[in-house]
């Protein structure tokens, strides 16, 4: 039971090329030291036990959910709330751990592109949680929980787009099915991440409001502007990325041999848009929505499937 | 809530289990790697990657089928690579009508999709192997002994030993709000979507403020017994000539995969 929130972005081994896995560990390792060294001066030898209890936290909060409708639930995933409520070095050291020890417990994600799952879980959503956070931290309450809820959404977007982005260049996915499918599932994924998020914080700034303002205190300019400039970067790219050229033409085209390879075969959406429609961008906008909620179906289905087997299961186990 | 609710670690008294974690480390990173590097539709090769598979559980004495029956788990991230079944191009094997147009699956589409399940299929059973044969603390240490930062390996330690604890805390929460949602035979429960989703965010808040004094409350403890930041252990981990020459082995055979990847 604990383990059926729809965590579809724990990339397993397998569905990226070793270069792209190897990118990313290089930029998580970065990250993680640079994490590990700050974390370290701020807390001192208190680190350990505040961030290990803050990780199995995280783990532990993702077994609480909510009924929306028809069978499926609004999940908290925890990135957002760890870099707002503990500042975004501590936040990526702990949801390191928890990636961590999710592969290597439960092979809920790979080994090997552990570090992917780490830039995509860890890394892209404290940057852009907290720097939108830190941006309105000294504005009044209201303005911050519409901030933090608009970032906890747009944290689920990023890392989304940046799963999207790791699939097709390794080949694995076409850009132009992958980025408005995934994009499409986190959005609304990504709601009840912000309701909860947001939700969260707000008790928490009422029962400790210094804790916050301590985390605020965490990062400088430097962290609004990456933030931001994140952010500003995931909702640009994600109209365009769906017309990136796919990681197999990729390596085609550097090997001079796609002329001679017969055109693809798909013919579904052609150039994602809708024939009647033309090629205008509403016509790519019509496509990526029928994507979306294409996928969005096959995903509600697959999660009464799995839950209508685990409602079975404890059933009998009762 | 007892560790073995979530602990996937098999007791039993093999050869693979008395092992040093290191060697089992190696071991499965370079089986996943190797995997990884086999080409599309190296079938022979995944065949005796299944077959070092299958050799490395039943020497673990694992039960018969045990990896196989948990290595689904990777499977409904399949649907990421579906669509390299339409888009790489080649010739067309299977073609269906669908709007008024014909959609085709081209061999090399089929070749690449079935090479990316199994990859990730054999992946995961690596994995397991490992889970399934080497105790956490165990693991831990082989990761500390392979350079992996001293204080992320504490902290992650620290996690699985909370973890539990934690998830106890949050079925009582659960448990709480359930106690408190009576709902009709028929009709709607509950207030609207806002409402629920305020009552999880309270819930998560909650979750954390207990956490975060918890941590305190620990810190102290560990304070008081002397702790000064650092874990110690009493297990020596050494790799012996036995770990050596197994690994050796578990490489050899890798490096076969590879060649039989290479020649078929």
């Amino acid at each position: 039971m604990f383990f059926a929130s729809i965590q579809t972005l724990h990339i397993p081994d397998g569905f990226l090329s070793l270069f792209i896995a190897g990118l990313c560990w290089v930029v998580a390792i970065g990250f993680i030291l640079l994490a590990i060294r700050r974390s370290q001066r701020s807390f001192d030898e208190r680190l350990v036990p505040l961030a290990g209890m803050m990780a199995a936290f995280i783990f532990a909060g993702q077994m609480i959910n909510f009924p929306v409708a028809g069978g499926t639930s609004g999940h908290f995933i925890g990135a957002a709330l760890a870099a707002v409520a503990l500042g975004p070095w501590l936040g990526i050291l702990v949801m390191t751990a928890v990636i961590a020890l999710q592969a290597l417990l439960f092979q809920d994600g790979g080994l090997v592109v552990m570090g992917a799952n780490i830039l995509v879980m860890g890394i892209t959503p404290a940057l852009i949680s907290y720097g939108l956070y830190r941006a309105v931290s000294h504005r009044p309450r209201r303005v911050q929980m519409i901030t933090i809820a608009a970032s906890a959404w747009l944290s689920i977007m990023g890392a989304a787009l940046v799963t999207a982005l790791l699939l097709g260049f390794s080949g694995t996915s076409s850009f132009r099915v992958a980025v408005p499918a995934l994009l499409g599932v986190h959005a609304l994924i990504g709601i009840g991440e912000a309701l909860i998020t947001a939700a969260a914080l707000n008790l928490i700034m009422k029962t400790r409001p210094q804790l916050l303002q301590s985390s605020a205190a965490v990062g400088g300019r430097g962290w609004i502007a990456s933030g931001v400039a994140l952010t500003l970067l995931v909702i640009l790219l994600a109209p365009f990325a769906s017309r990136f050229p796919d990681g197999l033409e990729w390596v085609a085209a550097e090997n001079g041999f796609l002329d001679t390879a017969v055109t693809a075969p798909f013919q579904l959406l052609p150039g994602y848009t809708i024939p009647i429609l033309g090629a205008g961008s509403l016509s790519t906008i019509v496509a990526s929505l029928i994507g979306a909620l294409l996928a969005a179906a096959i995903m509600i289905i697959l999660a009464r499937l799995i839950h209508g087997r685990q409602a079975k299961m404890k059933r009998l186990r009762d | 809530m007892h560790v073995s609710a979530f602990d996937r670690y098999q007791h039993q008294h093999s050869r693979v289990h008395r092992l040093d974690p290191r060697a089992k480390v190696l071991m499965t990173l370079f089986f996943i790697l190797s995997n990884a590097l086999l080409p599309d539709g190296a079938w022979a090769a995944f065949l005796a990657a299944w077959g070092l598979a299958l050799l490395a559980g039943s020497v673990a004495q694992l039960p018969p089928g045990y990896l196989f029956k948990r290595s689904f788990i990777a499977l409904p991230f399949a649907l990421a690579a579906v669509t390299v079944l339409f888009t790489v191009p080649g010739a067309a094997v299977l073609t269906f009508p669908l709007f008024s147009r014909t959609i085709a699956i081209s061999d090399a589409g089929l070749a690449r999709f079935a090479s990316i399940v199994i990859r990730s299929w054999l992946s995961v059973q690596g994995a397991i192997w490992l889970t399934a044969t080497t105790q956490f603390p165990d693991l831990m240490h082989a990761l500390r002994h392979l350079r992996v930062p001293r204080l992320l390996i504490a902290i992650i330690s620290f996690m699985y030993r909370y973890l539990f604890v934690l998830a106890d805390e949050a079925t009582r929460l659960l448990r709480a709000r359930e106690a408190r949602s009576a709902a009709p035979v028929s009709g709607k429960s509950g207030g609207s979507i806002l409402w629920r989703a305020k009552v999880a965010g309270g819930m998560v808040g909650q979750l954390f403020l207990r956490s975060l004094e918890r941590s305190e409350r620990v810190y102290n403890a560990m304070l008081a017994r002397g702790y000064r930041g650092q874990l110690l252990t009493m297990n020596p981990h050494v790799m012996m000539k036995r770990d050596w020459q197994e690994l050796g082995t578990a490489v050899i055979l890798i490096a076969l995969v590879q060649v039989i990847g290479r020649l078929f």
